[in-house]
């Protein structure tokens, strides 16, 4: 029997994964940005990604009260105990996988987060408030290079059409709850797959493309089955504390 | 319960005037608006303090410093909660703050808040030049050099100036 806070600590280890994992894999554009300005704004949506992950992963430690730290939570946890969502941890591609990745993820946490800030939870509740406030700054960022790509030049439709194929099988696991998130009260599941849905077509026409016709989706990364490109990830972003257990300086 | 000292109390937030922002130095913190309360008693100092923005670096230095000032004056069980919610705001920073900003360079939140919204490529509201004044100004970038920053361009003295965002 899994207890209902074994279910709160698994929600809130998921929601600090998605953030940590996208976040880090944004912080790889830093001094590769295709201009000065976007570089800065992609690593400054890594920067918001990375400090509402601490958020969580403090919370969770807390609630956890085993001697687990933030650190511990992010640096010591194998791929299987990974819960985001698939679409975090795929390779950052190029500027147009980069940005629809961004608007997709930012889209579902921008609802998410709008009712989780009223959630009986009152430390989810205070997190969930100051994220929405940032996430806003990358769901309108992302969203308008999406439309900025897809109405652009024959390179960048090209480009971004190529991203969406690639993308939407992962775009399922963003609005399809986990049993631990299910368990929550007060979140509207049905609602946040019907808002997501809606703003998603919505900027999709304007950037003159069509969701692909075939939708299977994938899924899995939300209980731990996660895609190769995971483990590259952790093998970077852990190694200097596995290397050399309890490094501080 | 202990009775809070509230001569201490006053004397700890002038103290806390000379902690500066170490990514905007002519800010102090109190200024910046994220000193939400001060509790002295006879024995103990208790500050709660709400982060600017959830990945701003600065806020480990903080702590540090408002440690480093209260011990230099004599202050030695200091504890620091901070707090998430209510959320910062830039409504929250001083009107002095934002002189000392714009006469330092950067251009100071606008008075009427206008927070990001979803909505999509809709103007901004006017910025005006820190240097010459002139509201004739375009965003080059809603990100700056730091996360609380936005990047603009005055397009009458051409200065590229970076505004401190609504929040």
């Amino acid at each position: 029997m899994i207890t209902e806070k074994e279910q709160l600590v698994s929600f809130v280890l998921h929601l600090a994964d998605d953030s940590l994992v996208l976040g880090h894999r944004n912080s790889e554009w830093t001094g590769h940005g295709p201009i000065l300005e976007q570089d800065i704004a992609i690593s400054n949506i890594a920067l918001d990604l990375i400090g509402q992950a601490r958020n969580f992963y403090q919370y969770a430690a807390a609630l956890k009260a085993d001697g687990a730290t933030e650190d511990t939570l992010a640096y010591l946890r194998d791929a299987m105990d990974y819960k985001n969502a698939l679409i975090a941890e795929l390779n950052k591609g190029d500027w147009a996988v980069t940005t629809l990745r961004q608007f997709f993820f930012s889209t579902s946490k921008f609802y998410l987060y709008q009712q989780l800030q009223n959630n009986s939870d009152t430390t989810l509740a205070a997190i969930a408030e100051k994220s929405l406030k940032e996430v806003t700054y990358h769901l309108r960022w992302s969203a308008e290079w999406v439309i900025r790509l897809g109405d652009g030049t024959d390179e960048s439709n090209a480009r971004v059409k190529t991203a969406l194929e690639y993308l939407w099988p992962y775009t399922g696991e963003l609005i399809t709850p986990a049993s631990y998130e299910q368990a929550q009260p007060g979140i509207d599941f049905a609602a946040l797959k019907k808002n997501w849905t809606n703003h998603v077509l919505q900027v999709l026409e304007q950037a003159l493309l069509t969701p692909p016709v075939n939708d299977w989706m994938q899924s899995g990364g939300k209980q731990g089955i996660h895609t190769e490109h995971l483990g590259y990830l952790l093998a970077e972003m852990q190694y200097l504390q596995r290397s050399y257990p309890g490094c501080e300086w | 319960m202990i009775a809070e000292n509230t001569i201490e109390t006053t004397k700890i937030w002038s103290l806390l005037q000379e902690v500066s922002d170490p990514e905007i130095p002519v800010l102090s913190v109190v200024d910046l608006g994220i000193i939400r309360n001060v509790t002295a008693t006879d024995d103990e100092v208790k500050i709660i303090i709400t982060p600017t923005y959830s990945g701003c670096p600065a806020i480990t230095r903080i702590e540090w410093d408002l440690r480093i000032k209260l011990a230099e004056n004599g202050y030695k069980n200091v504890s620091i909660v901070s707090r998430l919610s209510p959320v910062w705001t830039t409504d929250w920073m001083s009107e002095q703050g934002k002189q000392k900003l714009k006469a330092y360079g950067i251009a100071p939140p606008n008075d009427t808040q206008s927070v990001c919204s979803p909505d999509l490529f809709v103007m901004d509201e006017a910025v005006q030049c820190p240097l010459c004044n002139s509201y004739n100004t375009k965003l080059v970038s809603r990100f700056g050099s730091t996360a609380c920053k936005a990047f603009y361009q005055c397009k009458d003295c051409s200065e590229p100036f970076d505004y401190f965002k609504c929040h």
